[in-house]
């Protein structure tokens, strides 16, 4: 078992004519990924990588039966890729790869995922793996290994980190997600949390957050009160200075102080889940909790 | 990316914001003439990205030509908190009796806008919200419908502001609201708006953040953002290059890929006794040229005594990585700052092998890979 990726999942790739797009397309199939369909507008007809391409997402969803769809496009069409592949029948997982859309456009993406069922991953993130079934996205499918541990994590090489040290001692995943570094994102911890607490075959999840929002927090109450499943945290950001971008576009402390890392480890603690003071600390406290 | 406060204000006022009557001036003499011309008293003020510009002396109110002559001497070419003040705003002084706060920001949590008005403008509002966060009263803004008239006079009368000025300051809000919109606002403010015996409403400072991935469709902003451009020289070095960086306050140099693990690796150089000097990040996929640069910038910072790589790859190739590290390192008779580089992922083993030991230290994993640049750090200080 898993979340929102399994043997089901059936991949139509938006921007699958660009370089990134036929790119990690390749590696998606290599990887074992069940990807049905390309979708860019007036190249439909085409093939990229032996996978048909449509002009529209809802014609591959229709004609090709994608239920996933995975955006690479550009920034500045990338919030319109993602109105489209949510308003599309049949799509209920939408993952946005791409890096750099402006938040005002997500807003307005923000406002359509709520009325919808789907459920939207990133933008500006690695995606979603299901170790030995399928990965959407860019993560490096050759660190991951099958488990019991499930992963949701702000960043993409952060990710790759903790999980090699969980892979190191043998401890494999169930499903990691990259949420996003963006100040709006679609699914977010405790979104992620909620898959997680569901799945029996998830014995324990480990949260890797940063600095910025109060998305941690709210997580930190939410496994307080909600989770039986245990989880083990890690905060990147404790020595960034107030008022300076770490990269990420939400990753910021702002000038009156909230958002630090101390913030956030104090919830988190607070609701009885143990944060690493490094990610080798982290994988001592997953093994503990297994 | 924020404007400075000409900029802003000449946009609000092309806007039909009422602001008061302004000119830039770069010399003593032309901020004397522009003195002249408006009328004393007026405010002569610097015009860099610094917050409390008042208190660090970089704002005067000047009554006579001599007082005026004397300010712009004193601010023009000053150094404020770090940065250099080459132009001054002479502005005509308002006589205020109220000073109102009005803002619009995205709300991360909400994932919407909040329009924001308090009868307590004039101070730091950061440090309203925090001890009396009731003095500000907000409305969120539905993208899909925009501000709604209503929700301008609701937020303002919610606010406690006089119901003589009510409909100019909401008038005003809906203004910096469709500023914010179409100009792919992050935050724009005002504060204070004055208002003045008259009941007058007067924007006497401007604020305008811009989405730095909104530039593309904002060719004017980002036009104005080149002027606005400041930071030190290796933060202006490293914009040209494309890299993610700033510059702190230690000694051991941090080149990573990933904001994530970049900032995790700072927290590690704490964590093991050391003094992070940077972030950089030189993002996903770096080739060799790329990673030459990185290390370049690094180097050229002079706090920096040891210099720690960190690379997992994902996208990034080990092998990509080391070459650019040989490249880079050869250029040197001496290597003028321990390297120590640790790969993992993609490609990693490859790149081990690559690397030149005689130019770098190599470790296998991120703890040791820190503990020995914070150990050379130290060595270079004692």
């Amino acid at each position: 078992m898993s979340v929102l990726v399994d043997e089901d999942t059936r991949v139509v790739v938006q921007g699958i004519t660009g370089g990134e797009g036929k790119f990690h397309t390749e590696q998606m199939l290599e990887y074992g990924t069940n990807v049905v369909a390309g979708a860019v507008p007036g190249r439909g007809g085409q093939e990229v990588a032996g996978v048909p391409v449509f002009d529209t997402v809802q014609g591959a969803a229709r004609e090709a039966d994608a239920n996933a769809a995975v955006v690479f496009v550009p920034p500045a069409f990338a919030g319109d890729a993602c109105f489209e592949a949510l308003d599309a029948d049949g799509i209920d997982l939408v993952v946005a790869i791409t890096e750099g859309i402006p938040t005002q456009d997500m807003a307005r993406v923000y406002r359509k995922l709520q009325e919808t069922d789907t459920h939207l991953v990133g933008p500006n993130c690695p995606g979603v793996i299901t170790p030995g079934v399928a990965k959407l996205g860019i993560l490096p499918g050759n660190i991951f290994s099958e488990g019991n541990v499930g992963l949701v994590s702000r960043s993409g090489t952060l990710t790759y980190q903790v999980v090699d040290n969980l892979t190191n001692r043998g401890i494999g995943q169930s499903t990691a997600i990259g949420i996003g570094g963006d100040p709006i994102i679609g699914t977010d911890f405790i979104g992620a949390l909620e898959q997680f607490e569901a799945d029996p075959d998830t014995h324990a999840v480990v949260m890797c957050g940063e600095i910025g929002g109060e998305d941690e927090e709210e997580a930190a109450r939410y496994i307080g009160e909600h989770m039986d499943t245990p989880v083990a945290g890690f905060i990147a950001g404790r020595t960034a200075p107030p008022g300076k971008r770490m990269g990420h576009a939400g990753a910021i402390v702002s000038g009156s102080g909230t958002g630090t890392a101390q913030s956030k480890i104090t919830a988190l603690e607070d609701n009885g889940v143990p944060v690493g003071d490094t990610p080798e600390e982290v994988a001592d406290h997953v093994e503990d909790l297994l | 990316m924020r404007l400075h406060e000409y900029q802003a204000k000449q946009v609000f006022a092309d806007a039909g914001i009422p602001t008061p009557a302004s000119q830039l001036a770069e010399t003593v003499d032309e901020a004397v003439d522009a003195a002249e011309e408006i009328g004393y008293p007026v405010a002569i003020k610097a015009q860099v990205h610094v917050g409390g510009r008042g208190k660090a002396g970089g704002i005067k109110l000047v009554e006579s030509k001599e007082e005026a002559r004397e300010a712009a001497e004193d601010i023009i070419g000053m150094d404020l908190k770090g940065y250099h003040v080459s132009k001054v705003l002479v502005e005509e002084a308002v006589d205020f009796v109220n000073e109102l706060y009005v803002g619009v920001t995205m709300d991360r949590g909400e994932g919407r806008p909040v329009a924001m008005v308090s009868t307590k403008g004039g101070v730091n509002i950061e440090e309203v919200a925090e001890e009396d966060p009731d003095a500000i009263a907000r409305e969120h803004i539905d993208p899909a419908f925009g501000m709604h008239p209503f929700q301008a006079r609701k937020v303002v009368y919610e606010a406690g502001v006089d119901r003589e000025v009510a409909n100019d300051v909401a008038s005003v809000l809906t203004t910096l609201y469709q500023l914010w919109d179409d100009r792919d606002g992050a935050d724009t403010e005002i504060n204070p708006l004055m208002i003045t015996s008259d009941d007058e409403v007067i924007a006497a400072d401007a604020v305008m953040n811009i989405d730095g991935d909104a530039l593309f469709r904002q060719p004017e902003i980002a036009e104005m953002g080149e002027e606005a451009a400041e930071g030190d020289e290796l933060e202006q070095k490293a914009d040209e290059y494309g890299f993610d960086y700033v510059r702190l306050d230690g000694n051991v140099g941090i080149i990573g890929n990933g904001a994530g693990l970049v900032m995790t690796t700072l927290d590690l150089v704490d964590y093991y006794g050391g003094e992070p000097a940077n972030f950089l990040d030189v993002g996903g996929g770096a080739k060799a040229d790329r990673i030459a640069n990185a290390l370049d910038m690094v180097f050229s910072d002079e706090n920096v005594d040891s210099v720690v790589f960190n690379i997992f790859g994902g996208i990034t190739r080990g092998d990509e990585v080391a070459n650019g590290i040989n490249q880079a390192l050869e250029q040197f008779d001496e290597i003028p700052k321990p390297v120590t580089v640790r790969l993992a992922g993609t490609n990693a083993e490859e790149g081990m092998e690559i690397l030149n030991e005689d130019l770098v230290t190599v470790e296998h994993t991120l703890e040791d890979a820190v503990q020995r640049a914070v150990e050379y750090a130290k060595e270079v200080e004692a």
